[in-house]
């Protein structure tokens, strides 16, 4: 066993860049040119600002995914909780110090990137919480007292971000969370009775309040959402996919998009420009590749041993997949509008950066998976 | 480092992470499921909302039909105009834009208050316009300023013109469309745009849907804002249709100067084919005013005016016939056999019936009269016996057949029918009985009698043609016209036929022609009388007769009270030109003329003009004389125009 670590622990760049899923980088790269050609069209097919920073963006996180990948899996587990912490406080800074748009406050002005913590802290809690669950013993896992402390880690960030604020993010974080905690075996009445708990507080809160209250609140949730109208956004995104046909306007065609028809469509809307220019065979291809990228990082989980890679992989992937589903079904029409962009095709460079970062360390999974984490 | 709890772990995280995969597997299913019925089943259904989004069209309206007269003459047409719009998202500094225009045309501060409420009450890119009809001088100076009026946009447009005041009730004139239009008016749903000008009275409003033409659309390519991006295709549209008219200028202009200074019409129509040939009324009014929109102060002044300029008195100036109802008296007396023509009867001035007292016009009286004489001499006295013989509604059945009480033309919204009384119609109006006093009245055609000066040209025509029924007309189609073919042909073989009823009415039937008598012998009496009245010593309009062979006409004299003439101004012989204007008679006259196979009726009225005779025949002389003059000219118009 000492052998073989020594062995591993002294892979080489060259053995690193053999020992990467190549199926997954591949899917990274063809993505990442995809969004290229979104990006140029968006604006209006012109090589302008969007299009060359998002090139940048992606060029430099791609970056970021290979340091991230070649740093070793343990170096990840070990840092886990200074990563949340770290993002926690800049969370916090954010109530503080942050830059707000449209009503709402999210952004940290870094000068070279206005940072939005909380897409980072997609990636932090699901560390945080594998690392938890990691350390326990399984016999400690459905204990009431080992409970606490995970669902404290995904209260305050998701707190923090709610009350931005950004109901979109704090739910993908949330859910993100509680994917950590339902793998790592909490038992099945634990989550009822948090869902219980919730269904029962809900009509209480709602029951205080008045008509226009409500309506308040739900634009004060995010009230950069549906301005012209409630299902706007959503029947010009269906008229621009439905329109586009089995293969699409054509490149630079998307008269949906290119007449302003189409809302956010640099962010949460790019799959409904693409889907519009290259019709159901342009986005099949997108969402195989999000399929494939998925059970790639899935494979990944399942050739690791320990229970923080595991835990890790199995997480990121489905809060992935996550990601992708909740933004096409909601440009689809299949659930409300939530602000959620998609994964490395969104204009965007905090989620971009997030995203890079939790690929990273699913392939550092892969690189090391023959190394211990202690 | 791999002990049982690590396996037992990791067979756990296996375990759920299976069930989270047969998740994302439905998942996935679910948004494929919806691509496909979004983009195959459903795309054609979005294809269209997309270009429904894409596209948007601006109507435009083409240029209205012409109407012409008779040889083609305009008398509606289109003139350039020159706008000036100004497209506020255009300007660098709209304030200082406003302040130039108003500089270069001598805007009113109250005219620039108006643009920019409008600016401010519409979409930056769509025009204001700040002026529609530029005269050619301001026009010239806003392009020679053009380079520092920036959103300013000068266009050259057409509009309505009308260049002959003499036609303007009879053409009528088009305006902005009301709300009222919009809601009344069907057609208009399919042709207005913001720059149509509908059609109010007149033929301008009777023909509006087919001059009107059909809209022009521009379709452009719009963004999500409504602003324009690029244009797509244009459809110019179809332009109104012309219409030929019946009218002839040179008649109306003519008809128009010898009603200058007074109140009045002259209506002139073919008696066979029942062509129009004029209808004047006056005083006139500029058309042209409207086109634009007409300002407060020459609105009030028309409708202020005492002689009501804005109103078509042809047909919308109901007066009573007077004694140019005498015609169809002797005609309904005839033909119902209640009197025999040889009766004479003594005329004394006036006769006396139960206590009231019934004047001739001749204080004096005509002394022995039969009916030919009566009727040549307008003997009141003769007509109060034929009247109280015949009944009211013997003679108001013969005047209805005769075209009184009904409208004469089609489509003239502001046409009015009249009156033709009788005891029915006093009942269900008045709600009281007739009485025997008012059958003499009528006898001479005052009490309630009403009639329009083309009524009573519509009756004398179906005189002169011998008694047979027409349709005036005034809008030339070719599909009527070659009904009119063979008219001479008619008019020669009825005279073959004149002296054997029976043949008569078999031949007759061959034609278009409804016979309106039961004997054609009494149409003959009242024309025989009828030239009589014009050209014999003692007729009433001798003094207006013309004796030039072909020239020679028939007519019949009226004088339509406005108020009755009291016992005390009779006694004092008060003329009629001491009265104060407006009780004045209206002074009638009806005519057709030549004698000898007659082809034209005419009819005038002078308001408040006296006696007909006096004042009414001797204009109706001059418009027989042109009428007849450029009868052959009409003729090979005519011809020319059926082959």
């Amino acid at each position: 066993m000492f052998k073989q670590g020594s062995i591993q622990s002294h892979l080489s760049v060259r053995d690193k860049l053999f020992a990467m899923d190549f199926v997954l980088l591949s899917c990274i790269i063809f993505l990442g040119l995809i969004s290229f050609f979104a990006m140029y069209s968006t604006d209006g097919g012109e090589f302008a600002y969007h299009t060359k920073s998002h090139i940048v963006r992606f060029f430099v996180f791609f970056l970021l995914f290979f340091v991230v990948s070649f740093f070793k899996i343990s170096f990840w587990y070990s840092t886990s909780i200074p990563i949340y912490i770290g993002i926690l406080i800049l969370l916090i800074l954010v109530k503080y110090f942050g830059l707000t748009s449209s009503g709402s406050q999210r952004w940290l002005d870094l000068y070279f990137l206005n940072l939005q913590p909380s897409e980072l802290m997609k990636i932090g809690l699901i560390l945080f919480l594998a690392n938890y669950y990691h350390r326990i013993s399984s016999g400690d896992v459905n204990r009431i007292g080992f409970l606490f402390k995970p669902l404290v880690a995904l209260i305050i960030p998701f707190i923090l971000v709610v009350t931005q604020p950004d109901l979109g993010t704090a739910f993908l974080i949330g859910v993100g969370g509680f994917i950590v905690i339902w793998l790592a075996g909490v038992k099945m009445k634990y989550f009822t009775y948090f869902g219980l708990i919730l269904v029962s507080l809900t009509p209480i809160a709602i029951s205080f309040l008045k008509p226009y209250q409500k309506s308040r609140i739900l634009t004060f949730l995010d009230p950069s959402r549906d301005p012209l109208g409630a299902g706007y956004q959503i029947t010009q995104s269906k008229i621009a996919i439905g329109s586009g046909g089995f293969f699409g306007k054509g490149f630079l065609n998307g008269s949906q998009s290119y007449l302003d028809y189409l809302p956010e469509k640099h962010t949460d809307f790019i799959f409904t420009l693409f889907s519009e220019e290259f019709g159901f065979f342009g986005s099949s291809i997108v969402l195989a590749l999000y399929v494939v990228m998925t059970m790639r990082i899935v494979s990944i989980g399942n050739m690791v041993r320990d229970t923080f890679s595991k835990l890790y992989c199995y997480s990121f992937a489905t809060a992935f997949f996550i990601y992708v589903a909740v933004n096409m079904c909601m440009v689809l029409g299949l659930i409300p509008i939530v602000g959620a962009p998609l994964p490395i095709l969104s204009y965007g460079g905090s989620s971009m950066m997030a995203m890079m970062l939790g690929l990273g360390i699913a392939m550092s999974c892969k690189i090391h998976k023959d190394q211990s984490i202690n | 480092m791999i002990n049982s709890t690590g396996e037992s772990k990791s067979k756990l995280i296996g375990r759920r992470m299976f069930i989270i995969s047969a998740a994302k597997a439905v998942v996935v299913f679910g948004i494929l499921g919806r691509l496909i019925s979004l983009q195959i089943n459903e795309s054609k259904k979005y294809k269209t909302l997309s270009d429904k989004n894409r596209f948007r069209e601006w109507k435009f309206s083409p240029p209205r039909g012409t109407i012409n007269d008779y040889y083609g003459r305009q008398i509606a047409s289109n003139k350039q105009v020159y706008q000036l719009h100004i497209i506020p998202e255009n300007s660098e500094n709209i304030e200082t834009l406003l302040f130039r225009l108003k500089n270069i045309l001598n805007l009113t501060d109250k005219k620039i208050f108006k643009i920019r409420r409008k600016i401010t009450s519409q979409k930056p890119w769509d025009p204001v316009i700040i002026s529609d009809n530029l005269t050619w001088s301001e026009f010239s100076r806003i392009n020679l300023f053009l380079h520092e009026l920036q959103g300013a946009e000068p266009i050259v447009s057409v509009a309505r013109l009308y260049t002959e005041p003499s036609s303007a009730h009879v053409i009528g004139y088009v305006s902005k469309a009301s709300k009222k239009d919009l809601q009344n008016k069907e057609y208009l749903k399919d042709k207005i745009t913001t720059s149509t000008r509908v059609g109010k009275t007149g033929l301008e409003s009777k023909l509006d849907n087919q001059v009107l033409g059909d809209v022009g659309y521009k379709r452009y390519e719009v963004n999500a804002y409504g602003k324009r991006i690029k244009e797509i295709s244009i459809d110019p549209g179809k332009a109104g249709k012309n219409f030929k008219t019946t009218l002839d200028q040179e008649v109306q202009d003519l008809a128009s100067n010898l009603l200058k200074d007074k109140s009045g019409s002259v209506c002139v129509m073919d008696i066979y084919k029942g062509d129009i040939v004029a209808m004047v009324s006056s005083p006139v009014f500029d058309p042209n005013q409207f086109v634009h929109g007409i300002n407060n102060e020459n609105w009030n002044k028309l409708i202020k005016h005492r002689d009501k300029p804005l109103i078509n008195k042809s047909i919308a100036g109901l007066y009573p016939p007077g004694s140019t109802i005498k015609s169809l008296a002797v005609i309904s007396a005839l033909e119902n056999d209640v009197f025999n023509p040889k009766t004479v009867i003594q005329c004394n001035g006036s006769i006396e019936l139960y206590g009231e007292k019934f004047h001739c016009w001749k204080k004096k009286g005509h002394g022995f009269m039969d009916m030919r004489e009566g009727l040549k001499q307008s003997c009141d006295v003769y007509f109060y016996e034929v009247a109280r013989k015949l009944g009211i509604d013997r003679l108001s059945e013969t005047a209805k057949k005769f075209g009184l009480g009904e409208k004469v033309l089609d489509g003239f919204i502001e046409e009015r029918t009249g009156v033709v009384p009788n005891t029915s119609w006093k009942k269900k109006f008045i709600g009281k009985n007739w009485y025997l006093g008012e059958t003499l009245h009528a006898g001479i055609g005052q009490g309630y009698w009403q009639s329009s000066p083309m009524q009573l040209c519509l009756m004398t025509a179906q005189i002169a043609n011998g008694g047979y029924k027409i349709k005036p007309r005034i809008i030339l189609n070719d599909e009527e016209s070659k009904k009119f073919s063979d008219l001479n042909q008619f008019i020669e073989d009825r005279k073959l036929f004149a002296d054997d009823v029976v043949s008569l009415y078999d031949f007759i039937s061959k034609f278009k022609y409804k016979s309106l008598f039961r004997n054609p012998e009494n149409i003959k009496f009242v024309i025989d009388a009828l030239y009589g009245a014009t050209n014999e010593p003692g007729g009433t309009s001798y003094g207006s007769r013309i004796t030039k062979k072909g020239f020679i006409f028939a007519g019949k004299t009226g004088t339509s009270q406005v108020k009755r003439f009291t016992a005390r101004q009779r006694e004092l012989e008060i003329k009629n030109e001491d009265l104060p204007y407006e009780d004045r008679d209206h002074a009638l006259f009806v005519a057709f003329a030549p004698y000898k196979d007659p082809r034209y009726a005419i009819s005038v009225v002078i308001e408040h003009g006296g006696s007909g005779s006096k004042s009414a025949a001797p204009i109706a002389k001059k418009i027989i004389k042109k009428v007849l003059d450029r009868h052959p000219l009409r003729e090979s118009q005519a011809n020319g125009e059926i082959t």
